[in-house]
């Protein structure tokens, strides 16, 4: 079975999913990003999905999911590139994504995980006295 | 009925058509009377034309063994009527005016027919009864060829409509604003929808000012498809801010129950623009006048 | 109601799910349905298609074009599984039988025009879905 490929980049790691994900596929990501994540360290996970013409329900607790297991793990997840018609969709099944954070594209994705980890940081180093 | 009072009655209606198609076309034209013949819209010479072609369909149709309008003998006539109406529809003849045009042929037909009878009145009767039978399904296939062509431009000129109102503008680097007029319906605020959430992918903006200042009334439904707007421009990852909120909307939609405290609401553009500019991290310095 | 043509998926699978997703949006997009209609309609199918293969242990697809004074696609899924024994319950949003099915079929409902659903206890479940253009 086809893996989706995590990157890293610095401090963060970068999913690409390009493919039409079937569930088992989607699960694999989960297992595999939680598990990179306790590996590297990493602070924060940029999902681009600006390929994916189509988010279902499962597709889409699938990232509500890493989201809040990151977090557990103190890595921010950021979801980028949703695309318009995928976004209408999203919102008329009922799932709003409430726990996921979101960004345009790459850019604005990497913005926003340097942002939040700056805030952790000197909120981590105030603590230290 | 004998084989041969059969076979009669079935060329009877060919070679009435064949030996008077002049006539026929004549009776046919006076027969729909000024008012449907719409000389404003169609000259004459065309739609002489029209007429002939029917006429011609219509026997081939008949000569071909062709029973009832659904059969494929009728194809030809099928597509001239689909034409005709189509082509009808986009120069503003009515409804009515197209249905006359088709049944209108019976009269001229029913004389015409008469002559080869002798007096037969029941295979007369017959027979026209099956002619009129043809031509009421050809009216009626006309009738909703008609319709389904009006209906076609009618949501063309409703899409044109919408595309000129609603106009995205860009305000800044990465900040939008939709001006939205006039009253919106469900329709209308799904386009609206669709159209500002391209444009900020288009532009890249991360907010994006809805600004209903020139919107009169605000119901349910509509601030429904508003809240839906800035839920799914959050999913794509920008902000919505809804400007021009007045006191009058503002109670309507305390008493309606909607829940607004996701979203960010300023009475004025300007504030909305304000707050825009706050969020992209710009701000403005005064320059010391010289 | 003439039907222009009709095709059978069948839904074993996972993967058949992923061609479920890819044959809706060809179709659709062959009879020229907004983007936004057309992504609506292809994950309506891939809910039907998932709970089709979890809940009811697989079963089929039939595509329909419908070519009438209007054009449109109707979705048929089939399955001889366990059936739905509280329908109005499962088209709750939120309602989850603990396999999945939750958010799946009244989420689905909303995104077609038509939702017809038939479902006899220890039978299976045939759900019909429509979308006009």
């Amino acid at each position: 079975m086809e893996k989706i490929p995590i990157l890293r980049m610095g401090e963060f790691l970068l999913v690409t999913i390009q493919v039409d994900m079937h569930d088992r596929l989607a699960m694999a990501l989960q297992d595999d990003l939680t598990a990179r994540i306790s590996e590297t360290g990493a602070h924060g996970v940029l999902i681009d999905i600006s390929s994916l013409d189509m988010v279902d329900s499962f597709i889409g607790r699938m990232l509500g999911n890493i989201a809040a297991m990151s977090r557990v793990l103190d890595a921010e997840t950021v979801v980028v590139g949703m695309q318009p018609a995928v976004a209408i969709t999203l919102v008329e099944l009922g799932m709003s994504l409430s726990g996921v954070r979101t960004a345009l594209n790459v850019d604005a994705g990497m913005d926003l995980l340097r942002a939040s980890t700056i805030t952790k940081g000197s909120r981590n180093a105030s603590h230290i006295h | 009925m004998s084989e041969i009072a059969e076979k009669r009655s079935g060329t009877s209606l060919v070679q009435a058509i064949a030996k008077n198609e002049d006539k026929i076309l004549a009776d046919w034209l006076r027969e729909m009377g000024s008012s449907t013949r719409r000389s404003d819209l169609m000259k004459d010479a065309e739609l002489r034309n029209q007429c002939r072609r029917m006429l011609d369909l219509l026997k081939q149709g008949l000569e071909g063994g062709g029973a009832k309008f659904d059969s494929p003998q009728f194809d030809g006539l099928k597509d001239l009527l689909a034409d005709i109406s189509h082509s009808r529809a986009l120069q503003g003849f009515s409804a009515t005016d197209t249905a006359i045009f088709v049944f209108s042929i019976k009269r001229p037909l029913l004389q015409q027919m008469s002559e080869g009878f002798a007096g037969d009145t029941n295979a007369l009767t017959n027979e026209f009864l099956k002619l009129a039978d043809l031509v009421d399904a050809a009216g009626l296939y006309t009738t909703s060829e008609f319709m389904r062509s009006r209906e076609e431009v009618i949501r063309r000129q409703q899409q044109d409509m919408l595309e000129l109102s609603t106009p995205v503008v860009k305000l800044w680097d990465n900040i939008l604003a939709l001006p939205l007029i006039g009253t919106l319906d469900s329709a209308r605020t799904q386009i609206v929808m669709e159209t500002l959430l391209q444009s900020i992918v288009q532009t890249n903006s991360r907010v994006a000012i809805i600004d209903i200042t020139g919107v009169p009334t605000v119901d349910t439904i509509v601030a429904q498809h508003l809240l839906k707007t800035v839920t799914a421009a959050r999913l794509m990852g920008a902000d919505c801010i809804i400007s021009g909120v007045r006191p009058q909307i503002a109670q309507t939609i305390v008493h309606l129950g909607i829940n607004l405290l996701d979203v960010t609401t300023k009475a004025t553009l300007s504030d909305a623009f304000a707050v825009a500019l706050q969020k992209t991290g710009v701000s403005f310095e005064r320059l010391k006048r010289e | 109601m003439p039907v222009t043509s009709t095709e059978t998926l069948t839904l074993a699978s996972e993967p058949d799910v992923v061609v479920v997703r890819r044959r809706v949006r060809e179709v659709s997009a062959q009879l020229k349905f907004s983007l936004v209609d057309q992504t609506k309609f292809v994950t309506a199918a891939s809910e039907l298609a998932r709970n089709t293969l979890i809940y009811g242990g697989g079963g089929s697809l039939s595509l329909e074009m419908l070519n009438g004074p209007r054009t449109g696609l109707r979705l048929t899924f089939q399955d001889h599984g366990p059936g739905i024994p509280d329908i109005p319950l499962a088209l709750r949003d939120g309602y989850t039988t603990g396999t999945g099915l939750g958010l799946g079929l009244g989420g689905a409902k909303r995104l077609v025009d038509e939702f017809e659903i038939v479902s006899k206890v220890g039978e299976g479940t045939k759900i019909t879905v429509t979308r006009w253009k």
